[in-house]
């Protein structure tokens, strides 16, 4: 399954709600404010490297690049992808769950 | 492969209806069919003709008209969530005694049945809330 | 032996399941998901209901509305039987974080760990969250 989670961790817990019930060999597309819990060195990188564990974490490209958040600063293993790769996450994945 | 997307946020609040744009667009580059967008909650305020958003910014409502007509996508707004927020096609105005209708070009209403039909005829229903 | 209309089921079936992780009132995702369940079941498909975070107080007893001025919708959990949507499965975890037992619930519900959850999320065919 494809996750996808949408709001910062420091707003609300969908992150951790995720990361709860996303099972192993799993995929976290981290989108919109989301994406701010790729961001090494953050207060929350702990909880991204709990959703790394046995699982994949994508983040999306072009909002890291709308929050002025340079993909250099991306977790490493963590792998920044575009709409398209986006797409391409949903072929792979048999289906989706949004955490709103 | 053939997609069914729910927009749950309306236009600028939140960056759902952006985002699910987005990939609408990249779907279809990539040779998919977006076959229904289907409009719940808030994101039945995307099928209004009345938003006067600034010229130097992106035009929400008519974008999505726009990428329907060229890539035939069925824009369903709910009914139930649109007669809350006042969202009517011609035929509800009437139906509902009001002065006037607001649905914008390429946007129909119709039953949350739409969406179960989306998820049922879809290989994949993608979800773009908040 | 039946005649060839008899045979004539609801199609393909696919195990839907309504994620609601959202406190009643404070926002409508929880009215209006409901209503999309009901709706749902008309299309006899394999319906599914999972109530985590916030969303184990949509299942509360004792709404009392009146004083802020909203409609109290809670009864209508109620007739999920009758629409044969009986699969509601309540988060264990997300109860007792909440200091919530089966007795504060106004139907049956399965209460299920989050692992298990999990795996039956992974179940599904098509995942809605509001």
């Amino acid at each position: 399954m494809l996750h996808t989670v949408n709001k910062s961790p420091f707003e609300r817990n969908t992150l951790t709600a995720c990361i709860g019930h996303a099972l192993p060999d799993s995929a976290i597309l981290l989108i919109e404010d989301g994406v701010i819990a790729a961001v090494s060195g953050t207060a929350h990188e702990d909880t991204l490297r709990q959703a790394m564990n046995g699982r994949k974490v994508y983040v999306l490209g072009p909002d890291l690049l709308a929050r002025g958040l340079s993909t250099d600063k991306v977790v490493e293993g963590v792998d920044v992808v575009d709409y398209e790769g986006f797409v391409e996450l949903t072929e792979k994945h048999d289906k989706v769950q949004a955490w709103v | 492969m053939k997609y069914g997307i729910l927009v749950n946020e309306g236009p600028y609040q939140h960056q759902s209806a952006d985002t699910a744009y987005q990939f609408c667009k990249a779907a279809i580059a990539r040779g998919h069919e977006v076959s229904r967008v289907f409009f719940y909650h808030d994101g039945v305020n995307n099928g209004t003709r009345y938003a006067v958003p600034p010229q130097d910014d992106r035009n929400i409502t008519v974008r999505w008209s726009e990428l329907a007509q060229t890539n035939n996508i069925d824009l369903v707004i709910c009914i139930a969530a649109a007669q809350r927020r006042g969202i009517l096609d011609e035929g509800e105005a009437k139906r509902q005694g009001k002065d006037g209708d607001n649905i914008a070009p390429g946007f129909r209403i119709s039953g949350l049945g739409q969406l179960i039909e989306a998820g049922i005829q879809c290989d994949r229903l993608l979800v773009f809330g908040d | 032996m039946s005649e060839p209309w008899e045979d004539e089921g609801p199609g393909e079936v696919k195990k839907f399941m309504y994620v609601n992780r959202k406190a009643p009132y404070g926002t409508i995702y929880a009215l209006e998901s409901l209503e999309v369940v009901l709706i749902a079941a008309a299309f006899e498909q394999d319906v599914s209901m999972a109530f985590l975070d916030d969303g184990v107080y949509q299942l509360k007893k004792g709404q009392d509305t009146q004083q802020i001025g909203m409609k109290n919708f809670s009864p209508t959990y109620r007739a999920l039987e009758g629409y044969d949507v009986e699969k509601l499965y309540v988060e264990a975890e997300s109860m007792a974080e909440r200091g919530l037992t089966e007795e504060d619930f106004l139907v049956p519900v399965e209460v299920m760990s989050r692992d298990d959850l999990a795996r039956l999320m992974d179940e599904q065919d098509v995942i809605l969250s509001f």
